[in-house]
């Protein structure tokens, strides 16, 4: 298979502007002949469902969530990047693209991020039409903050919440062609499959969440917008239900699925407190601005963090990055603070976690700055974990956050499928191999507002409007499947949890499979998802039918998905023999224990393609060329 | 449908007459009270007669009087449009409800509170008004005019231990219904103000202490004095 | 620490429902009270019955998903919380906790304490948005907002649509989630245009779907897990005012 990027020609600047000229269109009359279908309702979701029920076409949308309000999108809290250079600080479009390939480590398409950073600028003006509450300045303008990987102020932000407001916009706008009659919703009901006609993307059967019933829904395109993967480990800052199934069964029928290794650990989460665990939560990152990272000196010091002297405690990021201190990049940070734990020096109860002190901070500025600076994160924690910030230290871990691999697409996010569409955290494309700050609320939004409502009419207007229906064949084998498959997860009934499974994956790609990674570790994960998928189609018990509303079902159906998805994540990893933004391979590092690329042999996006049950999967490389920027290595020392 | 229909149609068209008609029975409360304040004076009863009779032949106060009649029905009347429209949304009630940590007693119980209000009204229209449009009042003359001699009606009525006390205990009951439905009525016509509303929900405090307790201090007053 | 939990339990819409006692001991008191339930279900499933449902799903406070009448109250004992975010340590050992779903006419039992709340996404698609649509919008910058405007409209807009302030309510009215909206909306200048038209609809809506009527107790107010104010609910009958009494220069027929 040869993959066509259908990156345009000419000089980064005019490649999107050239593009979108080039692009087919429909007649505004004929767009209501045509039906897309979007799974997912977060931020790509909801602003791609209801831009194109703007232009006409009728859309159908679908969410696992009891209102599509509810898409994890929500759960953002720092901010949206853009390119608007308000502030006056020589900021511009080719400054956001280039930190954004740097950030991303160089393993992403030059067209793409520019395109991205190029759009940054609408989505802003959007969003203020739509009501959306950015902070402001006194005379009424927009504010900004900056944000890691960035020395410009471009982040516009709604105090904690923005990615709450984002989706509320997107939501709200849906909503208006709900309304309207174009979009027709369907919340609590999960995408099982895609069917293919004739080789396109033609529809898909879902599970009414409800009543269990399985359902088709055809079309002339689908979209899948249906976030990241991070919970394949379990425990992530994602939410408890997101799950990779929809983009995973995608894969399966012949998706290219890219990158999976790329993994976004983030280094301020609340640690876990116990096996009951079943979430993380993330602290903001700006904490690092004002608090002092520290595990004591000694091994196993069990003492409380008061007692312990100045001259016993190891400032470690202070110590080992003079210039950068507190302050180094989210992976450079959480390997550290994996490292010091690994030693046996993390504190807390369980040793899996480090101090974040503000003591200095409030002595040099006052309680008062520190309050108003950090204020509700400090009640966010104390909330949580029941310990007051201001007098004692907080404890904090890494946590997977963001998973940056995902579906292939080409320049017109397009998948390998042709009519299928992936947008969002789903496709792999605009992050390279570590996503900067404030960087997904955008690409979402982008990919949303103004990628797709062009790039699928291209598709569309060489397509006939006749419309293929559900009792078609086609559809009636996938259902089929879909139900046999739910059957027989049921039919197991044997003695182990979903949850009980989930979590044993969970262990294993976060010690092998996680911040940072060996040969031999892979290895070994590669045997042991091997048995914890054994374990799941013979001992796992799922109490009630398929037949009504199950929670328990649902939950096993991702987990399956899970697993395999763990495996080629695995295989991802263990191929790419090189350090590169979130995957860190400890053979592959500088003598000061940096990541080490390997430009002449990894500089591609891995995309792999499914070869039926058992097989392992053929990998397929699209070569990144840059014309545009210069590759160079990370130094924080 | 026309608005105005929408308006009656709407909850909040139906809490906003709710409102107005509260504040006009407010307004009312403090004429009514001004005029009894008259009790007090050391005259026999002289001013209070003279002043009764002003308020039951001046033909513009019987006009203003029907107003008045027609707010309290229509306040009752939509009360209990409401009252059953907020049962009715909630046919399944909670186990285990402890709604005094996040709401006054008093802001549950307006309908309550209301009812014992509806029934001293009817009570206190008997003992005088209806006395004294159909019953046998005692007249007196002053300056050579005859009028009804409704101070001694009163001053008889509350000598009685039983007839004092329900109006204290009614008043008191005003006194909740006033201090949550003073603030309430603003609340509802959109009148809530960041930099007004702590005032409005002090005068609303003020006025349901001051109001009922003068209007109960004159029961209290005729039944010590006819002690005496 | 030990609890015992008491639970509503209704196979599905039609089933009458009833508690079940469930007796947990040895719980860790860093446990967030959903996760409580996880390990009840845990129990429950290798017990081979059937787990009690629930909605949840960022599990942060913010998402709205979860919805449960602990102790009395929404979202249990903590001002400001969600269930999710409510840990156990705000619990007595030994202590009864009884768990209701929401109860509102507009918002039936679907199963155990899952609730719909279909109602609300109908009240904002009746007219809780600015009709813009993609593109061709003026440059973010040509609309200034004063920064208290634009914050006290963000106050309004933190709303999570959990329906905590209908579950609250003794009259389980939904004022408080319409009002956050139409608030944030007429607060600020892009939202001036529709501002009549859009507080008609959602007003309208929100009776058909049979909220109850607000008698401003202020226990949604109370019990809200973003703690929005009661001031939003005075502008939403503002705003009912305007909207009725204002004749419009031009009318239309709708």
């Amino acid at each position: 298979m040869r993959l066509e990027s259908k990156t345009p020609e000419g000089p980064l600047a005019e490649q999107w502007t050239k593009h979108k000229f080039n692009l087919k269109l429909v007649n505004p009359a004929n767009k209501r002949k045509y039906d897309i279908i979007v799974v997912g309702t977060g931020l790509a979701g909801a602003s791609a469902a209801a831009s194109l029920a703007e232009l006409g076409y009728n859309v159908k949308a679908f969410c696992f969530q009891d209102s599509a309000r509810r898409a994890h999108s929500i759960a953002a809290q720092g901010g949206i990047n853009a390119a608007k250079n308000y502030q006056n600080d020589g900021d511009s479009v080719f400054r956001l693209f280039y930190d954004t390939i740097k950030g991303g480590d160089y393993r992403s398409r030059e067209s793409n991020v520019y395109r991205l950073a190029e759009v940054s600028v609408n989505i802003i003006d959007q969003c203020v039409a739509q009501g959306v509450p950015f902070a402001r300045e006194y005379g009424g303008l927009l504010a900004n903050r900056s944000f890691g990987g960035a020395q410009v102020s471009r982040t516009f932000y709604a105090r904690g919440q923005t990615g709450q407001q984002l989706l509320l916009g997107a939501y709200s706008a849906m909503s208006r062609q709900v309304a309207n009659g174009k979009v027709k919703m369907y919340p609590r009901t999960e995408m099982l499959d895609l069917v293919i006609v004739e080789g396109k993307a033609r529809g898909v059967v879902v599970r009414n969440l409800l009543t269990g019933e399985i359902e088709s829904h055809s079309a002339h395109a689908v979209v899948l917008a249906t976030g990241g993967y991070g919970n394949v480990y379990f425990l992530s800052t994602n939410a408890m239900g997101c799950n990779a199934t929809a983009a995973w069964r995608a894969h399966k029928k012949g998706a290219l699925f890219s990158n999976p290794c790329y993994t976004q650990i983030h280094p301020t989460c609340i640690p876990v407190s116990g096996e009951y665990q079943s979430k993380l939560t993330l602290m903001s990152e700006s904490l690092r601005n004002d608090g002092r990272v520290w595990v004591p000196k000694q091994k196993g010091d069990k003492r409380s963090p008061q007692q312990i002297p100045e001259q016993e405690r190891d400032y470690y990021l202070e110590r080992k990055y003079p210039s950068f201190g507190n302050l180094v990049p989210r992976d450079v940070a959480s390997r550290n603070a994996k490292a010091v734990c690994d030693e046996g020096r993390g504190v807390g109860e369980t040793g899996l976690a480090v101090y974040l002190d503000f003591a200095d901070a409030i002595k040099r500025d006052g309680m008062e700055t520190i309050s108003a600076k950090y204020g509700n994160l400090f009640e966010m924690y104390e909330k949580i974990t029941g310990y007051n910030p201001y007098e004692t230290p907080m404890m904090i871990y890494p946590a997977v956050h963001y998973t940056m691999g995902g579906l292939w697409v080409d320049y017109n996010l397009m998948t390998t499928i042709p009519g299928l569409y992936a947008l969002g955290e789903c496709n792999f494309s605009d992050h390279g191999a570590n996503r900067l700050g404030a960087s997904a609320l955008m690409q979402g939004l982008a990919d949303g507002y103004f990628v797709i409502p062009y790039t699928i009419g291209d598709y569309l207007a060489g397509m006939p409007y006749n419309k293929i229906p559900t009792s078609h064949e086609a559809f009636k084998k996938v259902e089929e499947e879909v139900r046999t498959r739910l059957k027989k997860i049921i039919s197991i009934d044997g003695s182990q949890t979903v949850d009980q499974i989930h979590k044993k994956l969970g262990r294993i790609m976060w010690d092998k499979c996680g911040m940072s990674r060996t040969a031999e570790g892979l290895k070994q994960a590669r045997e042991e998802v091997k048995k914890v998928k054994d374990e799941f189609w013979h001992d796992v018990k799922v109490i009630g039918t398929d037949e009504e509303l199950n929670q328990t079902l649902e939950k096993a159906s991702r987990v399956a998905d899970f697993i395999e998805l763990g495996s080629l994540m695995i295989e991802d990893a263990l191929h790419r023999n090189e350090s590169c933004g979130g995957h860190f391979r400890e053979e592959y590092q500088t003598p000061e224990g940096e990541a080490k690329r390997d430009d002449e042999n990894f500089s591609y996006v891995a995309a792999w393609e499914y070869k039926g049950e058992g097989l392992p999967e053929t990998l397929h490389k699209e070569q990144l060329v840059f014309e545009n920027v210069k590759l160079t290595q990370r130094s924080y020392k | 449908m026309s608005w105005f229909k929408q308006v009656l149609s709407s909850t909040i068209g139906k809490k906003i007459i709710m409102s107005l008609t509260g504040l006009f029975l407010i307004s009312f409360l403090i004429v009514h009270l001004s005029g009894n304040m008259l009790l007090f004076k050391d005259d026999e009863g002289e001013a209070f007669n003279l002043y009764a009779e002003f308020m039951t032949t001046n033909p513009l106060i019987r006009i203003i009087s029907i107003v008045l009649y027609a707010g309290i029905i229509i306040h009752v009347i939509y009360s209990l449009i409401l009252s059953l429209h907020n049962k009715k949304a909630r046919p399944v009630g909670y186990a285990e409800a402890r709604p005094q940590q996040n709401s006054s007693w008093k802001s549950r119980n307006m309908g309550i509170l209301g009812l014992i209000i509806l029934i001293f009204l009817l009570i206190h229209m008997r003992s005088f008004w209806y006395e004294m449009h159909f019953g046998s009042v005692p007249t007196k003359s002053y300056a050579g005019v005859e009028v009804d001699d409704l101070y001694t009606v009163v001053v008889a009525a509350f000598s009685q231990w039983w007839y004092a006390g329900f109006y204290v205990l009614a008043m008191i009951g005003l006194a909740f219904h006033l201090s949550h439905g003073f603030w309430s009525a603003f609340q509802t016509l959109g009148l809530n103000h960041r930099k007004f509303m702590p005032m409005i929900k002090k005068i609303s405090l003020l006025f349901a202490i001051v109001v009922p307790l003068l209007f109960a201090s004159m029961p209290v007053y005729f039944f010590i004095k006819s002690l005496a | 620490m030990n609890v015992t939990l008491k639970i509503w339990r209704q196979k599905n819409a039609t089933d009458k429902g009833r508690f079940e006692t469930y007796e947990m001991k040895d719980i860790n008191t860093h446990m967030s009270f959903l996760e409580l339930i996880d390990v009840l279900n845990e129990k429950l499933e290798m017990e081979g019955k059937e787990p009690i449902h629930f909605d949840h799903d960022c599990r942060e406070g913010i998402c709205g998903s979860c919805a449960m009448y602990i102790n009395g109250r929404p979202h249990g004992p903590m001002k400001g919380t969600t269930a999710c975010q409510l840990h156990m340590r705000h619990f007595k050992d030994g202590e009864l906790i009884t768990v209701e779903p929401w109860r509102a006419r507009a918002f039936p039992v679907i199963k155990d304490l899952m609730v719909d709340r279909s109602a609300f996404d109908r009240i904002i698609q009746a007219g809780g948005y600015i009709s813009v649509n993609t593109g061709g919008v003026p440059d973010a910058n040509e609309i200034p907002v004063s920064k208290e405007v634009a914050d006290e409209a963000f106050n309004a807009a933190t709303c999570i649509g959990c329906g905590a302030c209908v579950a609250a309510c003794k009259n389980a009215s939904a004022m408080l989630f319409v009002s956050a909206k139409i608030s944030q909306l007429a607060l600020l200048p892009q939202g001036q245009v529709e501002r009549q038209r859009r507080a008609d609809k959602m007003i309208a809506q929100m009776d058909a779907e049979g909220f109850g009527a607000c008698t401003n107790t202020q226990a949604c107010s109370a019990e809200c897990p973003k703690e929005i104010d009661m001031v939003n609910i005075a502008r939403l009958n503002w705003e009912f005012v305007k909207a009725k009494m204002h004749s419009k220069a031009i009318e239309v027929d709708e």
